[in-house]
């Protein structure tokens, strides 16, 4: 389970994990959880798009992506945020239904981007990995106080002059790129399903931010450890065991929160 | 004019039985969704549509697993997913996107897992190709009576409720005020959403179920003054994408590069998005007396 071909496996879903875990955490307080949806999995046509023209996957989805972030932004200045993203993603996905259509081999790779192949992962990918991700962190990190300020509270951060479009595109292109590098390696559908669970388990167990942004992280990284753990030994796909292990410490976090609620609700010795 | 016509639509479209098939049910589904669409916009939850839309897949996958219906599966999974979400939290605005997602990452690894697990799909390619995009001419006519009752019936419970609906959509507290249970219209709501996208998700694709809700819904809602007419703008507009669609993909089948016909999905999600476009760039005017007409057919056809 820890030999050569696999620590590359696990270096590369810890630099996942990590990742999934400070945007995510954005993400769900922003409640852009729909455009962390939308841009992995649209820029699925990005990939569909250079294998037709022969080229690296990865420039097609840093396009595709970058292309999806700005478009959900731009929409999103005179129409509601939730309808921006569908659209975008709507026309990005069937730009990649048109890509696969032409053409001829690109099929075999559609699961792959889909559902990914951590376990195939190469020396050569993480390297990549491990840089565009630190890349993404080291700019969550510089523009966290005004993130911060504009996705709890929008009207402070405005009067104190961070404009929210600017902070919202800001924050989708770093997601954009987070994305990019990710999917090839873990697939759209899972690195969703790490962005969210953690986060939003984080998220109903403290209200502090940066405990709660390293909560979500740490949560992150057991549901990934994990889940290859058990994946290793029964075959059967990551996707599922992290999809599943996100919903249950959403919903044991959740109900954690709703009798801490109660406890202080009802104070006494009978509590 | 014969000319023109036999240039428009090739020679058999009329009397191609698939192109008849995914034609009315096209055109049932593209009413449903738009109108259904309508509420979905006002009330903020694209996402969820859209996730149901996802969701369903999933149960279609699984349905096949166990050797049950696929019908059956869709909508099992759309109707059980749309209780879990009103369950934990939909109804709150800061935690509906959230729950959504929380739940649509659920069930996705729920679908990896019935791809892996269905060796009875010829490969696993095809199948995840199929649960994202979905095919309109592969449609059997012996599905399609319970396909249409069931979207009709969606359509009846939103129609039906609208009044209230929209009162409880806009202004919660003037509702409850009134005396309307706003939690239960809610619920009454999400299960006719997840009915009515679960069961475009089998045909059309998650994609295009999407496309379909959203798009029309979002564009009426610009142009057209008032709930009955933005409905009315919706359909037209969902109806006539969907039409120009399938006209245009059996129209494409000897068009470069590959001469195997370009994907329904790719036409009508462009008229629709056009569509949007068009609307989301024509400056607001202040009396608007009609509802506009949906932009005909070269207008959103030209590249924008």
């Amino acid at each position: 389970m820890f030999s050569g071909l696999m620590l590359n496996t696990w270096v590369a879903a810890t630099a996942v994990a990590v990742i999934a875990g400070v945007t995510g955490f954005f993400a769900v307080l922003r409640g852009s959880t729909f455009a962390a949806h939308a841009i992995p999995n649209g820029a699925f046509a990005g990939a569909a798009g250079a294998s037709l023209l022969g080229l690296n996957p990865f420039a097609g989805l840093a396009v595709f992506s970058v292309a999806g972030a700005l478009g959900i932004a731009g929409l999103s200045r005179r129409a509601r945020h939730d309808v921006a993203t569908a659209l975008t993603f709507v026309m990005m996905l069937a730009i990649g239904a048109l890509f696969v259509s032409w053409s001829t081999e690109y099929a075999q790779e559609a699961y792959s981007l889909l559902f990914g192949e951590v376990f195939g992962v190469s020396a050569g990918e993480v390297l990549p990995i491990v840089v565009l991700g630190g890349v993404s962190i080291v700019a969550i990190i510089v523009m966290f106080r005004p993130l911060m300020l504009s996705s709890a509270m929008p009207e402070v951060a405005e009067a104190r002059g961070v404009s929210p479009r600017r902070m919202d595109l800001a924050f989708l292109l770093v997601m954009a790129l987070a994305t990019s590098m990710t999917v090839p390696v873990v697939g759209a559908l899972l690195m969703f399903s790490l962005m969210i669970g953690p986060a939003a388990a984080a998220r109903s167990l403290t209200a502090r931010p940066v405990l709660a942004m390293v909560l979500s992280v740490v949560i992150a990284l057991i549901t990934v450890w994990t889940g290859i753990a058990v994946s290793y030994q029964s075959n059967w796909p990551l996707g599922f065991f992290v999809g599943a292990l996100g919903a249950v410490f959403f919903l044991i976090s959740r109900a954690y929160a709703a009798l801490a609620r109660r406890r202080a609700r009802t104070p006494g010795p009978a509590a | 004019m014969r000319h023109l016509i036999r240039y428009v639509f090739e020679p058999g479209f009329f009397g191609s039985g698939p192109v008849h098939v995914a034609l009315a049910v096209g055109t049932v589904i593209a009413v449903t969704s738009a109108v259904v669409g309508v509420f979905t916009v006002t009330r903020g939850q694209s996402f969820a549509g859209h996730s149901l839309a996802d969701i369903a897949t999933t149960g279609g996958s699984g349905a096949f697993l166990i050797g049950v219906n696929q019908f059956w599966g869709y909508l099992a999974f759309g109707a059980g997913a749309a209780a879990f979400m009103e369950m934990i939290g939909i109804q709150r605005r800061r935690g509906r996107d959230v729950t959504t997602g929380v739940v649509l990452g659920a069930a996705l690894g729920l679908a990896a897992l019935f791809l892996y697990l269905g060796t009875q799909y010829s490969s696993t390619t095809g199948a995840s190709f199929t649960i994202l995009f979905g095919s309109m001419f592969v449609l059997t006519s012996s599905t399609i009576p319970a396909l249409v009752g069931s979207a009709l019936l969606a359509l009846a419970t939103v129609v039906v409720l609208a009044r209230v609906l929209l009162l409880s959509s806009l202004s919660p507290d003037i509702a409850a005020a009134r005396g309307v249970p706003v939690r239960a219209v809610g619920a009454a709501y999400l299960m006719a959403l997840a009915v009515s996208v679960a069961l475009s998700a089998v045909i059309i694709g998650a994609v295009l179920s999407t496309a379909l809700l959203i798009g029309p819904a979002a564009t009426a809602l610009r142009v057209a003054k008032g709930p009955v007419r933005a409905m009315l703008t919706a359909a037209c507009i969902g109806v006539v994408a969907t039409w120009l669609g399938i006209v245009l993909a059996y129209d494409s089948f000897y068009w470069p590069p590959a001469g195997r016909g370009w994907p329904v999905s790719f036409f009508v999600v462009t008229l629709i998005a056009g569509c949007y476009l068009v609307s989301y760039l024509r400056p607001r005017r202040e009396n608007s007396e009609a509802p506009a007409e949906t932009p005909d057919a070269g207008q959103v056809c030209s590249p924008a």
